[in-house]
């Protein structure tokens, strides 16, 4: 298991590729990507994401090890960045690796529901017209419900 | 104890970290103790639904006791992923 929080870029394809190169036991891979959206208005300038250094680690190895308790995975692995990025960047990647497809995307999935809103990062829109803070949607603390 | 604020909260309130001599037993009676010194913290805390409450770093709630807690942090709904 890992869990990085950072601030610079991630190689995509390297860090996909070192975590399918794990246990052979492993027939399943599933990996997710967060990529910074540009607004409807297609003015976004930058996303700052502001993060709370030590809770983030613990929360973030937290959600890991619960999904790790609930579905058959070899291995799970985290990456989420904070700071200044711009549209098209990427914020995030999840991977799990587990003997079965369903476990490995039903864990995916869980840990992006729980990383929405119980990982302590928060993200502010940079606009040529100002700056806001992204407000939590009620449907992301709903989907916790799921589970 | 050290009380940290994220976010809009550290915006309203203009500093991200400060050390607070408190008897306060519990979130609640802090909150209502930093509301009492000036407007800025009066405006931050004025909707506690819109906040939520970390105690040495776990999620927690208004009502929990203070008693040999180090660090509380306030920030509005977490938005990560």
């Amino acid at each position: 298991m890992r869990i990085a929080v950072q601030e610079e870029e991630f190689d995509l394809g390297a860090e996909a590729n070192a975590f399918a190169a794990g246990d052979a036991a492993n027939g399943a891979i599933v990996t997710f990507t967060g990529v910074v959206r540009d607004l409807a208005t297609g003015d976004l300038d930058v996303m700052e994401i502001e993060h709370y250094p030590g809770m983030t680690e613990r929360a973030l190895t937290k959600i890991a090890q619960d999904a790790k308790e609930r579905w058959s995975l070899g291995d799970v692995l985290v990456i989420h960045r904070h700071g200044r990025l711009a549209p098209g960047d990427r914020i995030m990647m999840v991977a799990t690796a587990s003997p079965h497809r369903k476990d490995a995307f039903e864990a995916a999935e869980y840990l992006m529901d729980y990383l929405k809103s119980r990982a302590p990062f928060w993200k502010k829109e940079i606009t040529t017209s100002g700056a806001d803070w992204v407000a939590a949607k009620d449907e992301d603390e709903d989907a916790l419900t799921r589970w | 104890m050290d009380v940290l604020y994220f976010a809009w909260v550290r915006e309203r309130i203009g500093l991200p970290k400060e050390k607070v001599e408190t008897d306060a037993a519990t979130v609640s009676d802090l909150v209502a103790e930093l509301s009492a010194r000036e407007d800025r913290y009066a405006a931050a805390f004025a909707d506690l639904s819109a906040l939520r409450v970390a105690l040495d770093q776990e999620l927690s709630d208004f009502d929990a006791p203070l008693s040999g807690v180090r660090e509380v942090a306030f920030f509005p709904p977490m938005t990560g992923g």
